[in-house]
């Protein structure tokens, strides 16, 4: 399947606006909640911009499926501010034609720009890479400079008791068109020593939160220890930090990053 | 092919402070991530794969000429942890001292990553980007390795033929570094995660 979500978020009159909610099967965007102007615990950043607005991504179908070639593309305006979530974890599957390997791979492709004074917090549920599954995530995030950002992406290796295909999640973030933060992550048969003690020692899940604060020029967070799987370091090129956290289940990487993002940003 | 410079460089008593590092592996010890000869073999494995190709690269596009602050901004972009980025840094400094005492460099830069520095000091000793690759990737290889004699009391004999084995593996790594279009960016979580913990103690055999 090929298919195209777009979303298109602008500041008008204190509130966000969604100008552009592009579905596609399998990618369903739906509006799923709206913040009154800068409201709540996550709701950070300038307390003078518009409320935010939550969409989801509905899975339409399973996958992604070998073959699929997704594509989301999110744009934030001048001091409009966004959440996108997903209502489950997305299972990379091997697709039908699994003997043919060449072009077989599935890929999901992110590309958001946040404009100045914007805010995107991107908050899917992880990608479950199972087995025999043959994906790419490839997230790029353009951020003009005084834009705000929060970015989590989780892979679990495989479902229960599953040895997991290959997947590789690669993000490149842009603050004023400098690179801020690359990484590429593989697991997977593929991937040599992904299991290993240098990348993730057997951990079973894995995850990164960056946030981007043009709050934190001045003076960005520490880095900090949470715990043995779990660190949260201040990048070098920007008012940002990168939680990462390794754990034997998913529910250990999020609670780490929970609490890396509460230090980050209590600090 | 001056092989013989190319021996010097990658030699572990080159004079650059290289010993000194452990390339992560006393914080993966410290965790209880590697304790035997298996163990160290999924680190290494693991880190040239990741650290070690971006290393490679970097080591080349520095060798050939590519413009150094740009290697420097892309190089910590890919480099979070800034117990990483410090660690690199100081060895780039160290090897940047020895490399001027020998040949003659290309810049006037005290401070470079690691692997930029490499390259800087390889194109002056008149070796190829390949060449810069291949010593990055080995170092990558060899500097753990060393180490983790110390660190578990691994046979070192043992602990050479798993070097042995990876060497393969080390050419090809060194071989893709020098034809890639765009500069890798391969993670390794929990170098970034126990390059910070290391970071914290009060007393450590090496200093990264």
């Amino acid at each position: 399947m090929k298919a195209t979500a777009r979303i298109t978020a602008v500041a008008e009159a204190g509130r966000t606006r969604l100008v552009t909610l592009r579905s596609e099967p399998p990618l369903l965007v739906r509006r799923t909640g709206h913040r009154g102007p800068a409201a709540g615990p996550l709701a950070r950043g300038s307390a003078a911009g518009a409320g935010e607005v939550e969409v989801h991504l509905v899975g339409g179908a399973a996958g992604p499926l070998g073959g699929d070639r997704l594509r989301v593309e999110v744009t934030v305006g001048p001091g409009a501010r966004l959440c996108v979530r997903t209502v489950a974890a997305s299972l990379a599957l091997p697709g039908p034609r699994r003997a043919e390997r060449a072009g077989t791979h599935s890929t999901l492709d992110v590309h958001a720009t946040v404009a100045a004074g914007g805010s995107l917090r991107w908050l899917p549920e992880p990608l479950i890479a199972a087995r025999g599954c043959d994906h790419v995530s490839s997230s790029l995030v353009d951020l003009e400079s005084d834009a705000s950002l929060t970015w989590r992406e989780e892979v679990v290796c495989g479902r229960h008791g599953e040895d997991p295909g290959d997947a590789s999640l690669h993000s490149t973030v842009r603050l004023a068109g400098r690179t801020l933060m690359r990484q590429e992550l593989a697991v997977g048969p593929r991937a040599a020593g992904w299991a290993g003690a240098a990348v993730l020692g057997g951990g079973r899940a894995t995850g990164t939160l960056l946030v981007v604060d043009p709050q934190w020029t001045e003076k960005p967070p520490e880095a900090a220890v949470l715990g043995p799987g779990a660190a949260l370091m201040p990048l070098a090129g920007g008012p940002a930090a990168l939680a990462s956290a390794v754990g034997g289940d998913l529910r250990e990487v999020r609670a780490a990053l929970d609490r890396a993002f509460t230090q980050a940003t209590l600090a | 092919m001056p092989d013989t410079t190319l021996l010097l460089l990658a030699d572990g008593r080159f004079p650059a402070g290289g010993h000194a590092h452990s390339g992560g592996l006393e914080a993966a010890v410290t965790a209880g991530r590697v304790r035997d000869l298996d163990g160290l073999a999924g680190f290494l494995r693991g880190r040239l794969a990741t650290a070690g190709l971006v290393s490679a690269a970097f080591a080349a596009a520095a060798c050939r000429g590519d413009d150094l602050g740009r290697l420097e901004a892309e190089l910590d972009a890919r480099t979070p942890s800034p117990a990483l980025r410090k660690a690199s840094r100081a060895q780039g400094r160290a090897l940047l001292r020895t490399g001027r005492a020998l040949w003659t460099l290309s810049t006037v830069e005290r401070e470079l990553h690691h692997p930029v520095a490499l390259g800087v000091v390889a194109a002056a000793a008149g070796l190829t980007p390949a060449e810069a690759a291949l010593t990055a990737a080995y170092g990558t290889v060899t500097g753990p390795a060393s180490a983790a004699v110390r660190l578990l009391g691994l046979d070192p004999y043992a602990t050479h033929a798993l070097v042995a084995r990876l060497a393969a593996d080390c050419d090809s790594v060194a071989a893709r570094a020098t034809t890639m279009d765009d500069l890798p960016a391969c993670s390794a979580p929990l170098l970034d995660i126990g390059a910070e913990a290391h970071a914290t103690w009060e007393v450590r055999l090496f200093a990264s």
